[in-house]
């Protein structure tokens, strides 16, 4: 065929955030949709492919939603520069696709004035039409079509309504080399903003019949949600259920995960030969994967709600209830959900900052957001404190070994506070954003594109973080299993490997904290997890890894001094004992300046608090 | 932070009208929950250093957010700790915003 010499058309999809550019999107590329990051930035690059019926491939690129094209966000930034053709490794555009919500036009069209500046092709989509017709909205496409000098396409993304039409449109469009003209568009002043603005005054009253039902339920529901009493009851309703959800619906599928990679290391290890190619199979590669997979159904919960709320148009509202309380501590009001998230895990915590659009908003949750106590945590904690802190009550009413472990929690949450409120005083002074943010509409989420953005954001953690991840694991395998015991050798294994070389290096430096050489040698593994570390002083002790933790607790107590203990708790509450957060700090920083960060100042945390802790209980006779 | 409700009206904060005798102009950042009126006129605001991104940066951004002369307004909701945010109808759109980014905003209220 002929046609089949076409080359691909490029489509850039345009429009104001809640517009359903991201339903239209899905409507028009299905399942054929890319996502990586744009060169040296954060932004997540979203493309897909279409064919038209004659054979021609389109590509879509989903642009970051925007009020303008005076950016004021990396994400804006990418957008502008995509728009005007002059984004680095990107090709311009051939034909630009405005989407607008028809029910909400007033700031759209003023974009869409911009737009027309730029000089390239566009068409206009009109999405929620279906919405428009029911509340009697009636707008006069030719008119308009005539008005802005382009194609209008109405559209029903979600029931992928006008679709083939939009389709045909931009083939023609691509199709007839419609010249691009030079653009003569340029960062608008003040009085130029009011000017488009008056101008699409003028557009919206010309061919734009206000409805005759207007929307009443989303101020109805607005009325119970954002009360200053019942709103925020029912948002830490909302809170505790994802949080309860995050823990404990997807405990099952984690142990699931879990034990079949110990079942599948298990039958190897059962048919190979001792050596240390198994231990790389069994311990390094076949753990290491079962590892990042493990995080999967944590990841996979959170973000069914994250995206639930969204979608639903409850996030903004949740931000708005937040602010105040949030903003305090210098964090912006939708840091909430990455931060209780990490109580869980300071993976999906980290992954969900997403939700925070302003850079430095985002970067300060990313690096307080492993201070949270997670659940990796729980195991040491419960280990130490069962081990040195006496079972009785205080006041008699509390235990002390609960009230203990209360402290270290709430250690994680003040520490995390603190840091942040230092950070924007300290590096950020002043950089404090506008907090300016439309209330959408509230809507149903439509089931399909719900779940293919939680496809898309497990397929991103597995291939991307888990690339990361892994081989982390697998270095951290390699230094505490190599090289292997002597003959005859009667200390542990990993006493003569590269990981006890690294512990007795480091194990001066660590004394005035009170740490022994066990220790020290336990952190090192510790890394790949913390919970591990629990395993590694099982090892070291030589009660064996199975041994039950009270046996670990005892012979802890035989061993250490109380104050050492206490100085353990300590590290633990700020240590970055996980490679993993770090490798998802640096997938979703894309660099390795920001996990070096977080990894400094929480060992620098670590090392003051246990000192302080050791010397103190030194001081008090604990020693 | 300054007491919102007893703020008096610098000199170089009165707006250059003739203040009709049947409405009563205040900033947006003063006003209460279920007030409405008309947007009079929309300034680059003082506090100069309090925003980060500088007055102009914000007179622009409440522009493009359709805080424009001649709007209509109606303020519908506010947060529980200082009455801040606040969330407003603004046109046929919903916004939220701080009290203090809305300094700059002069509202002409209807006579209740």
């Amino acid at each position: 065929m002929s046609e089949a010499v076409l080359p691909p058309a490029r489509v850039a999809l345009v429009g104001n955030p809640n517009s359903g550019k991201t339903a239209l999107f899905n409507a028009l590329t299905g399942a054929r949709q890319k996502v990586a990051n744009y060169a040296g930035v954060t932004v997540e690059r979203k493309e897909g492919q279409l064919t038209t019926p004659d054979g021609r491939t389109i590509s879509v690129l989903d642009l970051p939603g925007t009020y303008s094209l005076r950016a004021r966000s990396p994400d804006e930034v990418v957008t502008r520069d995509a728009v005007l053709g002059k984004l680095a490794g990107e090709q311009a555009p051939d034909v630009l696709v405005a989407v607008a919500d028809a029910t909400n036009l007033r700031l759209v069209l003023r974009l869409i004035l911009e737009l027309k500046a730029v000089g390239r092709p566009m068409v206009l989509a009109l999405n929620m039409y279906d919405i428009a017709q029911r509340q009697g909205l009636r707008i006069d496409l030719e008119g308009l079509s005539r008005e802005l000098d382009c194609p209008i396409v109405t559209t029903v993304a979600t029931r992928k309504r006008g679709i083939e039409d939009l389709v045909a449109q931009v083939d023609a469009l691509a199709r007839s080399g419609a010249l691009v003209a030079d653009s003569t568009w340029r960062e608008p002043d003040a009085a130029q903003i009011r000017l488009a603005h008056r101008e699409a005054q003028r557009i919206l009253k010309a061919y734009v019949r206000p409805p005759e039902h207007p929307d009443t339920l989303t101020g109805k529901i607005d009325a119970v949600l954002l009360h200053p009493v019942a709103g925020l009851a029912i948002l830490l309703s909302v809170l505790f259920l994802m949080f309860q959800a995050v823990f404990t619906w997807a405990e099952l599928p984690k142990d699931a995960i879990d034990h079949g990679f110990q079942a599948l290391g298990g039958l190897i290890a059962s048919n190979l030969p001792p050596s240390l190619l198994r231990g790389f199979l069994t311990d390094g590669l076949i753990s290491g994967v079962g590892s990042v997979l493990v995080f999967l159904p944590q990841i996979l919960v959170l973000f069914l709600f994250i995206i639930l709320l969204e979608d639903f148009g409850y996030m903004a509202r949740a931000a708005f209830l937040m602010d105040r309380i949030m903003g305090g501590a210098g964090l912006h009001g939708r840091a909430f959900i990455p931060l209780l998230s990490s109580f869980a895990c300071a993976i999906p915590g980290i992954m969900a900052t997403r939700v925070i659009d302003n850079k430095r908003d985002r970067l300060t949750t990313i690096l307080v957001a492993p201070l949270m106590t997670c659940s990796a945590r729980i195991p040491v904690y419960t280990l130490i404190i069962s081990a040195f802190i006496p079972n009785r009550s205080v006041w008699g009413v509390m235990n002390l070994q609960g009230l203990v472990m209360f402290g270290l929690y709430a250690a994680g949450i003040i520490s995390a506070l603190g840091v942040s409120f230092v950070t924007r005083r300290l590096f950020w002074r002043g950089a404090v954003e506008p907090f300016l943010m439309e209330l959408p509409t509230y809507k149903l989420p439509d089931p399909e594109n719900v779940l293919r953005s939680l496809y898309i954001r497990g397929k991103i953690f597995v291939s991307r973080a888990g690339r990361i991840i892994l081989p982390l694991m697998i270095v951290v395998w390699f230094l505490a299993n190599f090289p292997g015991p002597p003959r005859g050798a009667t200390d542990p294994a990993i006493n003569y490997s590269l990981a006890g070389l690294i512990g007795h290096w480091l194990q001066p430096g660590l004394a005035p904290i009170g740490f022994n050489w066990q220790m020290t040698v336990a952190l090192i593994p510790g890394f790949a997890a913390r919970e591990v570390a629990v395993a590694v002083l099982g090892t070291v002790y030589a009660v064996g890894g199975q041994a039950s933790p009270g046996a670990l607790a005892t012979s802890l107590a035989h061993h250490w001094s109380i104050a050492t203990g206490l100085a353990f708790l300590a590290w633990y509450i700020f240590a970055p004992q996980c490679v993993s957060t770090l490798g998802v700090i640096k997938r979703e920083t894309n660099s390795w300046k920001w996990p070096l960060i977080a990894f400094g100042y929480m060992t620098a945390l670590a090392y003051l608090a246990a000192f302080a802790t050791y010397q103190i209980a030194r001081a008090s006779g604990l020693g | 932070m300054h007491d919102m409700l007893a703020e008096p009206m610098s000199s170089d904060a009165v707006v250059q009208m003739d203040e009709p005798a049947d409405g009563r102009l205040v900033r947006l950042s003063q006003a209460r929950p279920g007030e409405r009126g008309v947007i009079a006129e929309v300034r680059a605001g003082s506090h100069a250093d309090d925003h980060g991104v500088g007055v102009d940066e914000l007179h622009r951004r409440l522009l493009e957010f359709g805080f424009v002369e001649g709007a209509v307004i109606e303020i519908l909701h506010e947060g529980a700790i200082r009455r801040d945010p606040i969330a407003v109808r603004l046109d046929d759109m919903r916004i939220a915003l701080r009290r203090r980014d809305a300094e700059g905003i002069w509202v002409l209220l209807d006579v209740p």
